[in-house]
């Protein structure tokens, strides 16, 4: 039961000048925007609490992000496998994090994992079970076996399934509405309102009035050319937290998956899918002499799976620097000393998808390298998943903080869980608690992201290539941003992408009609130029190495570093803060 | 034994709501190992941004999103493999088209309505 039925009006504003599609208005209580892990959970809490949820996605619900396309561990201390406590895992987790966890916030990871992971058993996900228990298995940085999963790569379709089923069950008070792309989020009077959004199957401008928003909207990776990212995580979130008045931390911290698959090519599987293989088969990495190398860096494997992923990454690209990567420019990945029944019993349907690609692994190694995976930094929030602009919270990937300067394989999941439903509550609470008028949304509040979102384009802009404007984009992120940093690139990659700011110009192409990729490519490259700044903006300041973010110029960790950067938009410029000795640093925006 | 540089020839059906349907015919340089959805994405990128397709996870056949008809049979663009010859792709005729390939394929209780 809930107090607030969903309703809309559909109203005639003095926005509507050149109105192609009707404006369409809705009011909820609480809107969350995305649908993974972090969203759905989100969505299903603040139901539970009582409130009426708008659950809104540029793609389809549960099927957009990276939360369908996990493929393997979600770590908890559950001590069914050994005998286990949160604590282990969050010492694991502050180690991992090279000193810039965000302790309140990995404590929460740690501290209510089990408890969202049960949950999820309750509602038939299906964790792998041995002996009649949840089995575990260790990934690297973990000091014992805490990593659970469901079998045969399907974690994340299993994940995703589940909770939509749960979302189902809660139809009288969720609203899902898939194809809803939210450009910006309304801030009135230093209050999140709502947001204005566009339906992206029909083309008409949405506004969304809501008392608390919940931001779900994953991670960053699109940026980069070699990437395991969906069509859907170019860092929306980030750039509307930033334009919204909510600041950012480590920003610099991109983590990448050491050995996303190179060669040979391959249809049908991601790039992240060794990873399964590695934990439940070890496999050996070697470079193009066929040399084991992982020892000259300070741990060797021995056919086991123990390497961080800074570690592996850092690794392996020194190889490909120092002429000993393997054809493609990555390093071998070796299961030849596992027998074919092995193989089999680990990935039954998995080895005929290889099958299919030519792709013999008792007979071949196959060639890896570092892929964009994960994104540490993102929108500051207290352990509530509050921002400092009342009634946004945040919950999933877009958190920043959890996991410092590195993360730790399997906490991704976790967090989307288990800030989801702590962001859950905390919305439902808010509105609980407010006083009348519950909708304070202004009749001049969001007009000028609604004035964007329909505005027509220049006929000449129809010839403007979004689709290579962000493959230029991800390559210079690729080329100057990626694991191994210098100076000299980062001004470099700065430049850059400031002429492609301007080539992108002030306005859309095309109308606000159905399904208009373009359109849609320029919105993704208007948020996309503003999170690269920020990276490479903070990525210059932090004149030392650690974690994922390694400065050959600078190429030892320093203490006076272990702090936290933030970025705030401020007047359409972007400033950061918080280098040691340094005064704060602004860039045109 | 380089051969001559193959070639995919893609007439994919074209138009949105209220316009008549148009085949036009593009040229993608075929490797093997890809996918028709990279031949999508390589043209998009090198010759025709307007042209819409509705995909989410490119590599992982996860998302469930890119399903088109390839030479009349329904196919999910990224795991059809791209083939030298000519090869038809229209959308999908069942679903409600929005534009070009890009059909309304999700299930009516998790639209926006
Ligand atoms: C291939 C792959 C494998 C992985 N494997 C693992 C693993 O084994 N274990 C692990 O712990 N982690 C893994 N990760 C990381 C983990 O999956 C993610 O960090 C986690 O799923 C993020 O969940 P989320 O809910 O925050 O975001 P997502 O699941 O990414 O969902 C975000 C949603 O927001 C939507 N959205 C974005 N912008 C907007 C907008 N402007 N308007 C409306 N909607 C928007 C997107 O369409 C998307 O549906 C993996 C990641 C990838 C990519
Ligand atoms: S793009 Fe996701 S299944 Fe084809």
């Amino acid at each position: 039961m809930h107090r607030f039925a969903l309703h809309r009006i559909r109203e005639n504003t003095r926005y509507e000048r050149r109105m192609a599609a009707e404006l369409v208005t809705i009011e909820t209580d609480v809107l969350v925007v995305g649908s993974g892990a972090a969203g759905m959970y989100a969505a299903i809490e603040a139901a539970r609490r009582g409130a009426a949820v708008l659950l809104a996605d540029r793609s389809l619900i549960g099927r957009g992000g990276a939360t369908v396309m996990a493929q393997m561990t979600v770590a908890a201390a559950l001590g069914e496998e050994t005998p286990d406590d949160w604590r282990h895992h969050y010492d694991d987790t502050i180690a991992a994090g090279r000193g810039l966890c965000d302790e309140a916030l990995a404590r929460l990871l740690c501290e209510e994992a089990s408890d969202c992971i049960r949950e999820l058993d309750r509602w038939g996900v299906g964790w792998a079970r041995k002996d009649g228990h949840i089995t575990a298995t260790q990934a690297p940085g973990h000091d014992r076996p805490r990593c659970v999963y469901v079998d045969f790569i399907n974690t994340g379709p299993a994940v995703s399934k589940t909770l939509r089923a749960e979302i189902a069950r809660h139809h009288k008070s969720i609203c899902k509405a898939g194809d809803l792309c939210v450009v910006d989020l309304i801030v009135g009077d230093g209050e999140a309102s709502g947001a204005v959004a566009w339906h992206l199957s029909s083309g008409a401008p949405v506004m969304v009035a809501a008392q608390a928003t919940v931001l779900a909207t994953g991670g960053l990776t699109r940026l980069f050319a070699r990437n395991s990212a969906s069509a859907n995580m170019g860092g929306d979130g980030y750039a509307l937290a930033l334009r919204a008045g909510a600041p950012l931390i480590d920003m610099e911290f991109v983590q990448f998956f050491p050995i996303g698959h190179l060669a040979p090519r391959l249809i049908g599987m991601d790039p992240i899918m060794w990873d399964p293989f590695r934990y439940k088969l070890g496999g050996r990495l070697r470079n193009g002499r066929m040399e084991e190398f992982t020892a000259a860096y300070g741990s060797d494997e021995d056919g086991k799976y123990v390497l961080t992923r800074d570690l592996a990454t850092y690794a392996i690209l020194k190889e490909v620097a120092a002429g000993r990567g393997s054809p493609h420019g990555g390093a071998y990945l070796s299961f030849a000393h596992c027998s074919r029944q092995a193989l089999r019993a680990a990935f039954g349907p998995v080895i005929d998808r290889l099958a299919a690609n030519a792709i013999d692994l008792t007979r071949m190694p196959v060639e890896v390298a570092p892929i964009a995976h994960y994104h540490m930094g993102g929108v500051k929030a207290d352990a509530r998943m509050a921002t400092e602009v009342p009634g946004l919270f945040v919950a999933g990937e877009v958190v920043g903080g959890a996991n410092g300067a590195n993360r730790l394989s399997g906490n991704a999941i976790t967090e989307a869980l288990v800030f989801g439903r702590r962001a859950g509550a905390s919305a439902a609470e808010r509105v609980k608690h407010r006083a009348p008028p519950r909708h304070r949304m202004r009749p001049q509040d969001g007009a000028a992201a609604l004035d964007l979102v329909r505005r027509d384009g220049f006929t000449r802009d129809r010839r403007k290539n979004t689709a290579a404007m962000i493959a230029r984009l991800q390559a210079i992120m690729t080329d100057d941003v990626g694991p191994l940093r210098t100076g000299r690139g980062l001004a470099h990659a700065m430049t850059q992408i400031e002429a492609l700011g301007d080539e992108l110009g002030e306005r859309p192409p095309g109308r606000a009609a159905n399904f208009d990729l373009q359109r849609l490519e320029w919105f993704d490259l208007r948020n996309m130029l503003v999170v690269a700044r920020a990276i490479v903006q903070c990525a210059l300041n932090r004149t030392e190495s650690r974690g994922a973010h390694q400065r050959e110029d600078f190429s030892t960790t320093r203490p006076e570093w272990q702090v936290h950067q933030t970025v705030r938009g401020r007047d359409g410029r972007l400033q950061t803060s918080g280098a040691p000795h340094a005064a704060a640093t602004v860039i045109a925006s | 034994m380089t051969a001559a540089k193959q070639i995919a020839t893609l007439k994919i059906q074209r138009g949105g709501v209220g316009e008549a349907a148009r085949f036009e015919r593009f040229e993608v340089p075929f490797e093997p190992g890809q996918s028709v959805l990279d031949g999508l994405r390589w043209l998009r990128a090198a010759a025709d941004p307007t042209l819409a397709i509705r995909f989410s996870c490119i590599n992982a056949n996860a998302c469930k999103e890119c399903m088109i008809q390839l030479d009349g049979e329904t196919v999910y663009a990224c795991t059809a493999r791209l083939e030298p010859r000519e090869m038809t792709l229209t959308p999908l005729p069942n679903k409600k088209l929005l534009r070009d390939l890009v059909t309304e394929i999700a299930s009516p209780s998790e639209r926006f309505k």
